[in-house]
Protein backbone atom coordinates (compact mmCIF):
# COMPACT_ATOMS: atom_id res chain seq x y z
CA UNK A 1 0.00 0.00 0.00
CA UNK A 2 1.41 3.64 -0.97
CA UNK A 3 2.31 5.43 2.06
CA UNK A 4 0.09 8.56 3.37
CA UNK A 5 2.73 10.94 1.64
CA UNK A 6 3.00 9.57 -1.24
CA UNK A 7 -1.16 9.76 -1.82
CA UNK A 8 -0.58 13.58 -0.65
CA UNK A 9 1.56 14.60 -3.64
CA UNK A 10 -0.89 12.60 -6.30
CA UNK A 11 -3.44 14.60 -4.74
CA UNK A 12 -2.42 17.93 -5.33
CA UNK A 13 -0.99 17.28 -8.74
CA UNK A 14 -4.52 16.32 -9.80
CA UNK A 15 -5.83 19.41 -8.00
CA UNK A 16 -3.02 21.56 -10.41
CA UNK A 17 -4.26 19.87 -13.45
CA UNK A 18 -7.38 20.62 -12.59
CA UNK A 19 -7.31 24.03 -11.30
CA UNK A 20 -5.74 24.43 -15.31
CA UNK A 21 -8.31 22.24 -16.87
CA UNK A 22 -11.38 24.53 -15.38
CA UNK A 23 -9.63 27.94 -16.16
CA UNK A 24 -9.49 26.62 -19.86
CA UNK A 25 -13.46 25.57 -19.69
CA UNK A 26 -13.95 29.07 -18.19
CA UNK A 27 -12.14 30.88 -20.90
CA UNK A 28 -13.70 28.89 -23.74
CA UNK A 29 -17.56 29.55 -21.99
CA UNK A 30 -16.95 33.78 -22.18
CA UNK A 31 -15.07 33.19 -25.72
CA UNK A 32 -18.19 30.90 -27.20
CA UNK A 33 -20.51 34.47 -26.92
CA UNK A 34 -18.04 36.49 -28.53
CA UNK A 35 -17.57 34.29 -31.42
CA UNK A 36 -21.11 33.94 -31.59
CA UNK A 37 -21.06 37.77 -32.11
CA UNK A 38 -19.04 38.17 -34.61
CA UNK A 39 -20.57 35.33 -36.80
CA UNK A 40 -24.08 36.43 -36.70
CA UNK A 41 -22.55 40.14 -37.58
CA UNK A 42 -22.06 38.46 -40.96
CA UNK A 43 -25.07 37.54 -41.76
CA UNK A 44 -26.18 41.01 -43.49
CA UNK A 45 -23.08 41.14 -45.67
CA UNK A 46 -23.87 37.92 -46.86
CA UNK A 47 -28.11 38.65 -47.71
CA UNK A 48 -26.97 42.10 -49.09
CA UNK A 49 -24.66 39.98 -51.59
CA UNK A 50 -27.66 37.07 -52.35
CA UNK A 51 -29.74 40.08 -53.02
CA UNK A 52 -26.91 42.10 -55.76
CA UNK A 53 -26.17 38.47 -56.99
CA UNK A 54 -30.10 37.63 -57.66
CA UNK A 55 -30.52 41.03 -59.21
CA UNK A 56 -27.43 40.76 -61.65
CA UNK A 57 -28.36 37.21 -62.40
CA UNK A 58 -32.05 38.41 -63.30
CA UNK A 59 -30.56 41.64 -65.10
CA UNK A 60 -28.59 39.82 -67.47
CA UNK A 61 -29.36 36.28 -68.08
CA UNK A 62 -27.42 35.18 -71.19
CA UNK A 63 -24.09 36.03 -69.54
CA UNK A 64 -22.49 33.16 -67.32
CA UNK A 65 -19.77 34.14 -64.86
CA UNK A 66 -16.74 31.19 -65.12
CA UNK A 67 -17.90 30.39 -60.86
CA UNK A 68 -21.04 29.30 -61.83
CA UNK A 69 -20.71 26.80 -64.73
CA UNK A 70 -19.02 23.45 -64.07
CA UNK A 71 -16.52 22.30 -66.22
CA UNK A 72 -18.21 19.57 -68.17
CA UNK A 73 -18.98 16.27 -66.72
CA UNK A 74 -15.27 14.91 -66.41
CA UNK A 75 -13.51 15.71 -63.07
CA UNK A 76 -9.93 15.51 -63.09
CA UNK A 77 -9.07 17.31 -60.16
CA UNK A 78 -10.67 18.34 -56.76
CA UNK A 79 -10.22 21.47 -54.49
CA UNK A 80 -10.47 21.47 -50.89
CA UNK A 81 -10.30 24.19 -48.21
CA UNK A 82 -10.15 23.04 -44.72
CA UNK A 83 -10.32 24.92 -41.80
CA UNK A 84 -9.25 23.82 -38.30
CA UNK A 85 -8.10 25.03 -35.36
CA UNK A 86 -4.27 25.98 -34.78
CA UNK A 87 -4.61 24.68 -30.95
CA UNK A 88 -5.60 21.43 -29.67
CA UNK A 89 -7.23 20.02 -26.32
CA UNK A 90 -10.78 20.29 -27.80
CA UNK A 91 -11.86 16.82 -27.78
CA UNK A 92 -12.33 15.31 -31.12
CA UNK A 93 -13.30 18.35 -33.42
CA UNK A 94 -10.57 18.17 -35.61
CA UNK A 95 -10.38 14.32 -36.28
CA UNK A 96 -13.93 13.85 -36.63
CA UNK A 97 -13.66 17.13 -39.63
CA UNK A 98 -10.04 14.89 -41.18
CA UNK A 99 -12.36 11.71 -41.53
CA UNK A 100 -15.11 13.82 -43.16
CA UNK A 101 -13.07 15.21 -45.24
CA UNK A 102 -11.58 11.49 -45.68
CA UNK A 103 -14.08 10.10 -46.56
CA UNK A 104 -15.17 12.69 -49.41
CA UNK A 105 -11.77 12.48 -50.58
CA UNK A 106 -11.51 8.93 -50.88
CA UNK A 107 -14.85 9.03 -53.33
CA UNK A 108 -12.89 10.68 -55.58
CA UNK A 109 -9.75 9.23 -55.33
CA UNK A 110 -10.99 5.85 -56.47
CA UNK A 111 -12.12 7.59 -59.89
CA UNK A 112 -8.34 8.39 -59.80
CA UNK A 113 -9.38 12.47 -59.26
CA UNK A 114 -6.47 14.06 -57.50
CA UNK A 115 -7.01 16.37 -54.95
CA UNK A 116 -4.93 19.86 -54.46
CA UNK A 117 -5.72 21.85 -50.52
CA UNK A 118 -5.56 24.75 -49.17
CA UNK A 119 -5.68 24.71 -45.26
CA UNK A 120 -6.53 27.34 -42.26
CA UNK A 121 -5.10 26.48 -39.48
CA UNK A 122 -2.13 24.57 -38.10
CA UNK A 123 -4.10 20.96 -37.22
CA UNK A 124 -5.12 20.99 -41.01
CA UNK A 125 -1.95 21.95 -42.66
CA UNK A 126 0.05 18.90 -40.15
CA UNK A 127 -2.67 16.19 -40.51
CA UNK A 128 -2.65 16.53 -44.54
CA UNK A 129 0.78 16.94 -45.08
CA UNK A 130 1.72 14.05 -43.20
CA UNK A 131 -0.55 12.02 -45.56
CA UNK A 132 1.21 13.85 -48.63
CA UNK A 133 -1.73 15.90 -49.82
CA UNK A 134 -1.20 18.70 -52.04
CA UNK A 135 -1.08 21.52 -50.37
CA UNK A 136 -1.32 24.87 -52.09
CA UNK A 137 -1.27 27.21 -49.74
CA UNK A 138 -1.91 27.77 -45.54
CA UNK A 139 -2.79 30.38 -42.98
CA UNK A 140 -2.75 30.41 -39.63
CA UNK A 141 -2.77 32.02 -36.56
CA UNK A 142 -5.92 33.57 -37.53
CA UNK A 143 -6.69 34.87 -33.62
CA UNK A 144 -9.81 35.32 -31.86
CA UNK A 145 -11.01 37.92 -34.36
CA UNK A 146 -10.08 36.93 -37.62
CA UNK A 147 -9.83 39.38 -40.54
CA UNK A 148 -11.03 38.49 -43.85
CA UNK A 149 -7.20 40.16 -45.21
CA UNK A 150 -5.65 37.09 -43.76
CA UNK A 151 -7.95 34.68 -45.77
CA UNK A 152 -8.03 36.58 -49.11
CA UNK A 153 -5.00 34.99 -50.70
CA UNK A 154 -5.49 31.74 -49.53
CA UNK A 155 -8.92 32.08 -50.91
CA UNK A 156 -7.68 33.75 -54.39
CA UNK A 157 -5.25 30.29 -54.75
CA UNK A 158 -7.93 27.95 -54.85
CA UNK A 159 -10.11 30.43 -57.13
CA UNK A 160 -7.40 31.16 -59.55
CA UNK A 161 -6.72 27.57 -60.31
CA UNK A 162 -10.81 27.07 -60.06
CA UNK A 163 -10.45 30.01 -62.93
CA UNK A 164 -7.43 28.54 -65.23
CA UNK A 165 -9.38 25.06 -65.20
CA UNK A 166 -6.95 23.34 -63.02
CA UNK A 167 -9.22 21.97 -60.37
CA UNK A 168 -13.27 21.42 -61.64
CA UNK A 169 -15.13 21.32 -57.94
CA UNK A 170 -14.36 23.25 -54.88
CA UNK A 171 -15.33 22.17 -51.36
CA UNK A 172 -15.35 23.94 -47.89
CA UNK A 173 -14.77 21.72 -45.08
CA UNK A 174 -15.46 23.12 -41.44
CA UNK A 175 -17.11 22.53 -38.06
CA UNK A 176 -20.65 23.52 -38.02
CA UNK A 177 -21.57 25.40 -34.87
CA UNK A 178 -25.23 24.10 -33.99
CA UNK A 179 -25.10 24.50 -30.98
CA UNK A 180 -22.71 24.91 -27.35
CA UNK A 181 -23.05 20.56 -27.06
CA UNK A 182 -22.61 19.92 -30.75
CA UNK A 183 -20.70 20.36 -33.75
CA UNK A 184 -21.05 18.72 -37.13
CA UNK A 185 -18.03 18.60 -39.33
CA UNK A 186 -19.41 19.93 -43.14
CA UNK A 187 -18.18 19.33 -46.40
CA UNK A 188 -20.00 21.77 -48.84
CA UNK A 189 -19.35 22.20 -52.26
CA UNK A 190 -17.90 25.92 -52.88
CA UNK A 191 -17.75 26.14 -56.82
CA UNK A 192 -19.24 25.43 -59.09
CA UNK A 193 -21.57 28.24 -57.18
CA UNK A 194 -25.02 26.28 -57.00
CA UNK A 195 -27.94 27.98 -59.53
CA UNK A 196 -29.66 30.64 -58.09
CA UNK A 197 -33.44 29.97 -58.07
CA UNK A 198 -34.84 32.15 -61.45
CA UNK A 199 -38.31 32.10 -60.25
CA UNK A 200 -39.54 34.59 -62.63
CA UNK A 201 -38.05 36.94 -65.18
CA UNK A 202 -39.98 40.04 -64.64
CA UNK A 203 -40.13 43.50 -66.11
CA UNK A 204 -36.96 43.98 -68.59
CA UNK A 205 -35.00 46.45 -66.70
CA UNK A 206 -31.29 46.85 -66.49
CA UNK A 207 -28.79 48.42 -64.61
CA UNK A 208 -26.03 51.13 -65.40
CA UNK A 209 -22.65 48.92 -65.06
CA UNK A 210 -19.61 50.92 -64.32
CA UNK A 211 -17.38 50.08 -65.01
CA UNK A 212 -19.25 46.83 -66.70
CA UNK A 213 -21.09 43.86 -66.08
CA UNK A 214 -18.74 41.09 -66.35
CA UNK A 215 -15.96 42.76 -63.85
CA UNK A 216 -18.61 43.70 -61.44
CA UNK A 217 -20.30 40.17 -61.53
CA UNK A 218 -16.50 38.64 -60.88
CA UNK A 219 -16.49 41.14 -57.66
CA UNK A 220 -19.55 40.56 -56.45
CA UNK A 221 -18.46 36.80 -56.31
CA UNK A 222 -15.11 36.87 -54.93
CA UNK A 223 -16.22 38.94 -52.43
CA UNK A 224 -19.11 36.35 -52.18
CA UNK A 225 -17.25 33.16 -52.06
CA UNK A 226 -14.99 35.14 -49.07
CA UNK A 227 -17.66 35.71 -46.96
CA UNK A 228 -18.75 32.08 -47.28
CA UNK A 229 -15.14 31.58 -46.38
CA UNK A 230 -15.15 33.81 -43.36
CA UNK A 231 -17.94 32.85 -42.22
CA UNK A 232 -16.64 29.19 -42.00
CA UNK A 233 -14.03 30.23 -39.97
CA UNK A 234 -15.97 32.01 -37.29
CA UNK A 235 -18.52 28.99 -37.45
CA UNK A 236 -15.05 26.91 -36.57
CA UNK A 237 -14.25 29.13 -33.99
CA UNK A 238 -17.34 28.98 -32.42
CA UNK A 239 -17.15 24.75 -32.27
CA UNK A 240 -13.50 25.49 -30.94
CA UNK A 241 -14.37 27.08 -28.27
CA UNK A 242 -17.43 25.11 -27.81
CA UNK A 243 -15.31 21.81 -27.88
CA UNK A 244 -12.73 23.29 -25.81
CA UNK A 245 -15.44 24.27 -22.93
CA UNK A 246 -17.01 20.67 -22.90
CA UNK A 247 -13.69 18.48 -23.15
CA UNK A 248 -12.52 20.58 -20.24
CA UNK A 249 -15.42 20.18 -18.33
CA UNK A 250 -14.95 16.55 -18.70
CA UNK A 251 -11.11 16.50 -17.42
CA UNK A 252 -12.19 18.23 -15.09
CA UNK A 253 -15.04 16.18 -13.72
CA UNK A 254 -12.50 13.07 -14.53
CA UNK A 255 -9.90 15.20 -11.99
CA UNK A 256 -12.55 15.45 -9.00
CA UNK A 257 -13.21 11.90 -9.37
CA UNK A 258 -9.87 11.00 -9.26
CA UNK A 259 -9.09 13.21 -6.45
CA UNK A 260 -11.97 11.93 -4.51
CA UNK A 261 -10.91 8.37 -4.89
CA UNK A 262 -7.63 9.14 -3.90
CA UNK A 263 -8.70 11.15 -1.13
CA UNK A 264 -10.20 7.75 0.19
CA UNK A 265 -7.07 6.09 -0.05
CA UNK A 266 -5.73 8.36 1.64
CA UNK A 267 -7.49 8.27 4.68
CA UNK A 268 -7.70 4.46 4.66
CA UNK A 269 -4.12 4.49 4.80
CA UNK A 270 -3.79 7.05 7.59
CA UNK A 271 -6.64 4.31 9.65
CA UNK A 272 -4.66 1.33 9.07
CA UNK A 273 -0.98 3.51 10.26
CA UNK A 274 -3.19 4.83 13.76
CA UNK A 275 -4.93 1.31 14.12
CA UNK A 276 -1.41 -0.47 13.75
CA UNK A 277 0.27 2.40 15.87
CA UNK A 278 -2.24 1.25 18.77
CA UNK A 279 -2.07 -2.26 18.41
CA UNK A 280 1.39 -1.93 18.75
CA UNK A 281 1.21 0.37 21.87
CA UNK A 282 -1.84 -2.05 23.11
CA UNK A 283 0.85 -5.46 22.60
CA UNK A 284 3.55 -3.21 24.03
CA UNK A 285 1.86 -2.33 27.29
CA UNK A 286 0.72 -5.80 27.93
CA UNK A 287 4.19 -7.11 27.74
CA UNK A 288 5.45 -5.05 30.26
CA UNK B 1 -39.11 64.38 -47.41
CA UNK B 2 -38.95 61.28 -49.83
CA UNK B 3 -36.44 58.63 -48.27
CA UNK B 4 -35.14 55.77 -49.40
CA UNK B 5 -33.28 52.31 -47.17
CA UNK B 6 -30.38 52.80 -46.86
CA UNK B 7 -27.63 49.65 -46.18
CA UNK B 8 -23.80 49.88 -45.24
CA UNK B 9 -22.60 46.38 -44.77
CA UNK B 10 -19.38 44.96 -44.77
CA UNK B 11 -17.96 41.41 -44.31
CA UNK B 12 -17.02 41.82 -40.47
CA UNK B 13 -20.46 43.85 -39.36
CA UNK B 14 -23.25 45.87 -40.25
CA UNK B 15 -22.23 49.11 -40.49
CA UNK B 16 -25.47 51.27 -41.02
CA UNK B 17 -28.96 50.86 -42.02
CA UNK B 18 -32.13 53.26 -42.19
CA UNK B 19 -33.84 55.65 -43.97
CA UNK B 20 -31.62 57.78 -45.92
CA UNK B 21 -32.27 60.99 -48.08
CA UNK B 22 -28.93 61.50 -49.98
CA UNK B 23 -26.10 59.40 -50.00
CA UNK B 24 -22.82 60.75 -51.74
CA UNK B 25 -20.00 58.02 -52.67
CA UNK B 26 -17.23 57.97 -54.41
CA UNK B 27 -17.60 55.55 -57.75
CA UNK B 28 -14.84 54.45 -59.88
CA UNK B 29 -16.16 56.62 -62.84
CA UNK B 30 -16.47 59.30 -60.27
CA UNK B 31 -18.41 61.66 -57.68
CA UNK B 32 -22.08 59.76 -57.30
CA UNK B 33 -24.84 61.72 -55.54
CA UNK B 34 -28.17 59.78 -55.10
CA UNK B 35 -31.38 61.06 -54.17
CA UNK B 36 -34.76 59.22 -54.05
CA UNK B 37 -36.06 57.17 -57.21
CA UNK B 38 -32.18 56.78 -58.83
CA UNK B 39 -31.94 54.62 -61.81
CA UNK B 40 -30.57 51.13 -61.38
CA UNK B 41 -27.12 51.46 -60.72
CA UNK B 42 -24.50 49.48 -59.71
CA UNK B 43 -20.52 50.50 -59.72
CA UNK B 44 -17.57 49.72 -57.74
CA UNK B 45 -16.46 51.99 -55.59
CA UNK B 46 -12.94 53.90 -54.62
CA UNK B 47 -11.51 53.86 -51.51
CA UNK B 48 -12.86 57.21 -50.05
CA UNK B 49 -15.62 58.74 -47.87
CA UNK B 50 -19.47 57.55 -48.01
CA UNK B 51 -21.89 60.50 -46.66
CA UNK B 52 -25.34 59.74 -45.75
CA UNK B 53 -27.71 62.49 -45.02
CA UNK B 54 -30.38 60.40 -42.93
CA UNK B 55 -34.24 61.69 -42.31
CA UNK B 56 -33.38 64.30 -39.95
CA UNK B 57 -31.11 65.72 -42.26
CA UNK B 58 -27.89 64.78 -40.25
CA UNK B 59 -24.85 64.11 -42.07
CA UNK B 60 -23.31 60.32 -41.44
CA UNK B 61 -19.30 59.50 -42.79
CA UNK B 62 -18.27 56.73 -43.11
CA UNK B 63 -14.79 55.74 -44.40
CA UNK B 64 -15.02 52.68 -46.87
CA UNK B 65 -11.72 50.97 -48.26
CA UNK B 66 -13.47 50.14 -51.79
CA UNK B 67 -16.15 48.15 -52.37
CA UNK B 68 -19.29 48.08 -54.49
CA UNK B 69 -22.59 50.03 -54.68
CA UNK B 70 -25.97 48.88 -55.44
CA UNK B 71 -28.55 51.99 -56.56
CA UNK B 72 -32.28 50.95 -56.90
CA UNK B 73 -35.05 53.73 -56.65
CA UNK B 74 -35.97 52.62 -53.11
CA UNK B 75 -32.54 50.80 -52.07
CA UNK B 76 -29.19 51.50 -51.43
CA UNK B 77 -26.80 48.51 -50.65
CA UNK B 78 -23.05 49.70 -49.80
CA UNK B 79 -20.99 46.47 -49.64
CA UNK B 80 -17.74 47.65 -48.03
CA UNK B 81 -14.55 46.05 -48.39
CA UNK B 82 -12.69 46.10 -44.96
CA UNK B 83 -9.44 45.15 -46.40
CA UNK B 84 -7.82 47.52 -49.20
CA UNK B 85 -8.05 45.80 -52.47
CA UNK B 86 -6.71 45.17 -55.67
CA UNK B 87 -4.66 43.01 -58.05
CA UNK B 88 -1.37 43.42 -57.21
CA UNK B 89 -2.26 43.64 -53.48
CA UNK B 90 -4.51 40.24 -53.95
CA UNK B 91 -1.05 38.52 -55.83
CA UNK B 92 0.99 39.23 -52.90
CA UNK B 93 -1.69 38.06 -50.12
CA UNK B 94 -1.84 34.67 -53.16
CA UNK B 95 1.86 34.55 -52.84
CA UNK B 96 1.89 34.90 -48.67
CA UNK B 97 -0.23 31.92 -48.57
CA UNK B 98 1.21 29.79 -50.75
CA UNK B 99 4.99 30.37 -49.27
CA UNK B 100 3.22 29.38 -45.55
CA UNK B 101 2.32 26.46 -47.40
CA UNK B 102 5.74 25.43 -48.91
CA UNK B 103 7.44 26.58 -45.42
CA UNK B 104 4.65 24.35 -43.54
CA UNK B 105 5.80 21.67 -45.49
CA UNK B 106 9.59 22.26 -44.90
CA UNK B 107 8.53 21.50 -41.85
CA UNK B 108 7.56 17.75 -42.09
CA UNK B 109 10.87 16.36 -40.98
CA UNK B 110 10.79 18.02 -37.76
CA UNK B 111 7.32 17.18 -37.64
CA UNK B 112 8.36 13.34 -38.03
CA UNK B 113 11.27 13.83 -35.85
CA UNK B 114 8.40 15.25 -33.24
CA UNK B 115 6.39 12.70 -33.27
CA UNK B 116 8.73 10.01 -33.39
CA UNK B 117 10.18 11.78 -30.03
CA UNK B 118 6.62 12.06 -29.02
CA UNK B 119 6.55 8.16 -29.38
CA UNK B 120 9.44 7.11 -27.81
CA UNK B 121 8.49 9.20 -24.70
CA UNK B 122 5.30 7.41 -24.78
CA UNK B 123 6.68 4.17 -24.80
CA UNK B 124 9.28 5.28 -21.83
CA UNK B 125 6.10 5.92 -19.85
CA UNK B 126 4.70 2.86 -20.62
CA UNK B 127 7.90 0.58 -19.12
CA UNK B 128 7.85 3.27 -15.84
CA UNK B 129 4.17 2.22 -15.70
CA UNK B 130 5.05 -1.41 -15.50
CA UNK B 131 7.50 -1.54 -13.03
CA UNK B 132 5.82 0.82 -11.03
CA UNK B 133 3.15 -2.41 -10.72
CA UNK B 134 5.62 -4.80 -10.83
CA UNK B 135 7.29 -3.18 -7.91
CA UNK B 136 4.30 -3.14 -5.78
CA UNK B 137 3.24 -6.27 -6.55
CA UNK B 138 6.67 -7.09 -5.06
CA UNK B 139 6.40 -5.92 -2.04
CA UNK B 140 2.86 -7.03 -1.57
Amino acid sequence: MASGKEITTKIKSVENTKKVTSALEMVSASKIKKSQDLMFATRPYARMMLRIIGHLGKANPEYRHPFTVAHGPEVKKVGYIVISTDRGLCGGLNTNLFKAVLADMGQWQKDNVAVSMVTLGKKASAFFKNINVEIAGHAQELGEKPQIEDLIGAIKIVLDKYREQEVDRVFLAYNDFVNTMSQKPRVDRLLPLPDTDDEDIRDIWDYIYEPDAETLLDSVLVRYIESLVYHAVLENLASEHAARMIAMKSASDNASELIDELTLAYNKARQAAITQEISEIVGGAAAV
Amino acid sequence: MKTFQCDIVSAQAEIWSGQAAQVFATGVSGELGIYPRHTPLITQLKPGPVRVVDESGEEQFFFCGGGIVEVQPHIVTVLADTAMRGEDLDATAAQRAREEAERELADRTEALEVAEAQAKLAEAIAQLQALERLRKTVKR
